[in-house]
């Protein structure tokens, strides 16, 4: 997996798991991408490690295609307003998607996108621009581009040290049948590696 | 030992809740956004030995509902907006005929097939006043998918209490989002059973139930060869009597005050940050969150502003709306409808405090920030810095 | 098949004064219903009778079982409710009509085809009687009514040949005129396991019999002897007139019955969790 492109340049500092206030996340992408599994896992995960967690998600008409988004907030705190305004990481697997909803991203905040499929404009500098290329990677490690949300989700977890990553790895085994479980760790995994050396946790 | 912490979805622990408060029986038909209640139930009800049935619609749902508890089975059914609409001809003859059930209405945008995926509170006088004549139910406003689960089970109890159909009133929102819950262990909750009458069947008929003494309805079935009926009937026999205003009126009343006699013990209320405040918020429901992150927010400014979230919104609190109205200046209602229940609170605070109403029905939840705007401007934009 | 003793039909009546109308055949299904559950031989606290809401639907007043006078339309749905939550009861669905074939339509299709184990008894007089006599789902073509004055622009349903569409695995239809085979059909239909329909040619001399008919009740029931056709010689090609329908057991299958159906699926539903 080549690097990470990084057009801020600075070593930013991850928001990390311990932050005073609450962590919101919205994990965009083309219907049928996995976006909601890959949201209902990683809130599984930080529900399991002892956070608030509120999970919600933006219903199209199409049960495939266009659009769609997944939200999650955790917090140490309990979780007044359930949804995500202006997230602290936005995901962008798709055109659409980053067209969407990445200006919402709170300023400062990080908009990670798939560096093959997305071609990032129109931030101005207000959010810091990761990105990886999740469904090339997907291809080659687990065989199918659908694996791109396994990629995004260790991209997640190497960027934020949010819940460890030992418990997303079981979080995955839990949940995936076993003929996929080979492919789709590798690219847990790969995404985890190269989220790491893009942004190492402060 | 306490309950594991899980993450669950507002519709599937309005599903557990009904299975843990001894529901076994469920009638209902697919609609957005309740169906997940239906799907959970499918293979839960199943798994306990209980009944779960897809109907050909609503109205065959709630019927469906009505006769299973006729039988002795605890029953509810879900649905949204216009399968609730479908539904009032029954919620009517279960008010009538005194038949525990419960109704889970996950509130969409409307009217007509409107916002089928956004949340709404648009049915809040429909659960009131949705079927025709004089009549009283019980309603209760999850606002988390902790409360889906524990008002379920409250829900039953209370149908089973004061015979009467009890309606909860989910949004879009609090259905379909999930939240980390630890749901009270079975040793934890009050189960209502349904027991019958104690009296000898010959003299059921003349053992009549009173306000503080609801009889129990004995099932279909059972030694008292029960005549129901949706006419009005003799409370004192259970035989239809059409054409003795004495009657009528006897029935009537006492079907309304079966419920508004045991208000207070019937309501909850909660009041959050109420000291000292000079500004209320009464908000329920998903709104209620909103509102609650403006309350704290407007709190860590030094602003004195408190939050009212009635969870039992019909009978309204009117306790708590009374202490409200003596406390605060003014009281801000914001609510996914236009004016429903700020008519209501303004019409029970009566003059003695001004009521502000905020209502959207563009199928977005109601933001922190707006009701933050909504307190600014009664504190006057200078004491915020 | 026996015609019980009145004095053991008495047993079996809240009361014997009814609201219906001097020369209308309800009571005579009422004293068939009767005399078929005592020929049965049935627990009489287990009998429970659901019906809608019309003429028919006030039978429920006057039977001494567990009853149910629901909403109009209604009656199969609130019956599948409760014999599903307790299998014991055995449940007669006493539907008018419109209340079966028009309101309740859609609920007698789906009910046929669950096959759920009930016995809808269809009292048919072609009209609305409650409300004074207005044009229903079986008012034939030309009919006079309150609300089709210049003759009825529409065919009536067949509610056995509906009913058998959609599903019902037993269908037969009888008369008043023929007292014992009536009760013999309805105590075929309770006796039968999956939902059966007896569909009873009822006369209402006070509007149908008078706006189109005769307004005489003994001639109303004349006319109905006429009109019935034993489905064996229906079957055996026998002629018939348009104003002929054939009575009998029309059609009697046996399918998986609901509650025995959802046993498994209750089997399975257990078998996953271990």
């Amino acid at each position: 997996m080549p690097p990470a492109s990084r057009s801020d340049g600075a070593a930013a500092a991850a928001p990390g798991a311990d932050r005073a206030g609450p962590l919101e996340f919205r994990l965009s992408g083309s219907g049928g991408q996995g976006i909601i599994l890959a949201a209902t896992i990683l809130a599984e995960v930080a529900c399991a490690a002892g956070y608030e967690v509120v999970q919600t998600q933006t219903y199209g008409p199409e049960a495939r295609g266009g659009a769609s988004a997944a939200e999650v907030i955790v917090s140490r705190a309990p979780i007044d307003f359930p949804e995500v305004e202006h997230p602290d990481l936005t995901l962008c697997l798709s055109q659409e998607a980053f067209d969407r909803y990445a200006a919402s991203t709170r300023a400062g905040g990080f908009v990670v996108y798939d560096s093959g499929l997305v071609e990032p404009s129109g931030l101005d500098g207000r959010a810091r621009l990761i990105g990886l290329p999740f469904t090339a990677t997907a291809r080659e490690l687990a065989g199918t581009p659908l694996a791109a949300n396994m990629v995004a989700l260790g991209a997640l977890e190497g960027l934020l040290e949010l819940v460890g990553y030992p418990a997303l790895v079981d979080s995955v085994h839990a949940r995936l049948p076993r003929k996929l479980l080979e492919g789709n760790l590798k690219a847990l995994n790969a995404g985890y590696e190269a989220a790491r050396s893009a942004a190492p946790p402060a | 030992m306490p309950a594991e912490r899980r993450l669950l979805q507002g519709n599937e622990a309005v599903a557990e809740g009904a299975i843990a408060a001894g529901a076994r029986f469920f009638a209902g038909y697919p609609i957005t956004p309740s169906t997940e209640i239906a799907e959970t139930l499918s293979r839960r009800m199943p798994e306990v030995g209980g009944t779960f049935i897809q109907m050909e619609d609503e109205i065959a749902s709630i019927a469906a509902v009505v006769g299973a508890s006729l039988a002795g089975v605890k029953s509810l059914t879900a649905t949204s907006g216009p399968g609730f609409s479908l539904m009032q001809e029954m919620i009517g003859y279960a008010a009538m005929t005194q038949v525990p059930c419960v109704i889970v209405d996950v509130m969409r945008g409307g009217p007509s097939t409107g916002l089928p995926t956004e949340p709404s509170q648009g049915d809040v006088m429909q659960a009131r006043w949705g079927t025709h004549g004089e009549h009283s139910v019980i309603v209760l406003v999850p606002s988390s998918v902790e409360e889906c689960f524990t008002l379920t089970v409250d829900a039953f109890n209370l149908s089973e209490q004061y015979r009467t159909p009890v309606i909860v009133l989910s949004d879009a929102m609090v259905g379909h989002m999930r939240e980390a819950v630890a749901l009270p262990l079975p040793e934890e909750l009050r189960v209502a059973e349904r027991s019958e009458p104690d009296v000898d069947p010959d003299e059921y008929d003349t053992v009549m139930s009173t306000l503080d003494n609801i009889l129990p309805r004995p099932d279909l079935g059972s030694r008292f060869r029960v005549h129901v009926t949706g006419l009005v009937y003799n409370r004192r026999s259970g035989v239809p009597e059409t054409g003795s205003p004495d009657v009528a009126q006897d029935l009537g009343r006492y079907l309304r005050e079966k419920i508004y006699h045991h208000r207070e013990a019937i309501v909850r209320v909660e009041e959050f940050m109420m000291e000292g405040a000079e500004v209320a918020v009464f908000a329920y429901g998903s709104v209620a969150r909103a509102a609650r992150a403006a309350v704290r927010w407007a709190r860590a400014q030094g602003v004195p502003v408190g939050l009212v979230r009635p969870i039992t919104l019909w009978p309204l609190p009117t306790a708590a709306v009374d202490h409200m109205a003596e406390q605060v200046r003014t009281v801000i209602v914001p609510e996914m409808n236009i004016r429903q229940i700020a008519w209501e609170v303004q019409a029970a605070v009566a003059g003695r405090a001004r009521v502000v109403d905020y209502g959207r029905v563009d199928g977005a939840l109601i933001t922190p920030e707006q009701i933050k705007d909504l307190v600014k401007k009664e504190f006057h934009y200078h004491r915020f810095s | 098949m026996t015609r019980h003793a009145t004095v053991e039909i008495r047993e079996h009546l809240r009361s014997a004064k009814t609201l219906w109308c001097p020369g209308c055949t309800n009571g005579i299904v009422t004293r068939a219903m009767i005399d078929a559950y005592l020929s049965l031989g049935l627990d009489p606290e287990k009998v429970t009778v659901v019906a809608g809401i019309g003429c028919a639907g006030r039978i429920t007043a006057y039977l001494d079982y567990s009853t149910v006078h629901t909403a109009h339309g209604r009656a199969l749905a609130v019956a599948t409710g409760a014999k599903l939550a307790d299998p014991e009861l055995v449940v007669s669905v006493v539907m008018g009509d419109g209340d079966c074939a028009a309101i309740g339509g859609n609920h007698l299709i789906h009910a046929a085809r669950r096959n759920v184990d009930l016995t809808a008894i269809v009292f048919n007089n072609d009209i609305y009687g409650m409300t004074g006599g207005q044009a229903g789902p079986t008012t034939h073509e030309g009919d006079l009514s309150k609300t089709s004055p210049f003759g009825h622009p529409e065919p009536a349903f067949d509610i056995c040949e509906l009913a058998r569409a959609a599903g019902a695995t037993f269908v037969a239809r009888g008369t008043p005129y023929a007292y014992l085979k009536l009760v013999q059909l309805l105590a075929a239909g309770i006796v039968h396991k999956g939902f059966s329909l007896v569909e009873v040619m009822s006369n209402c001399p006070t509007y149908y019999g008078r706006f189109n008919r005769t307004p005489v009740p003994a001639e109303m029931l004349k006319l109905q002897q006429k009109q019935a056709v034993p489905v064996e010689k229906h079957k055996a090609g026998a002629p018939m007139t348009e104003e002929q329908f054939p009575v009998g057991v029309l059609h009697h299958v046996e399918r998986a019955e609901y509650l025995e159906a959802y046993e498994e699926v209750r089997r399975r539903a257990t078998g996953i969790k271990v």
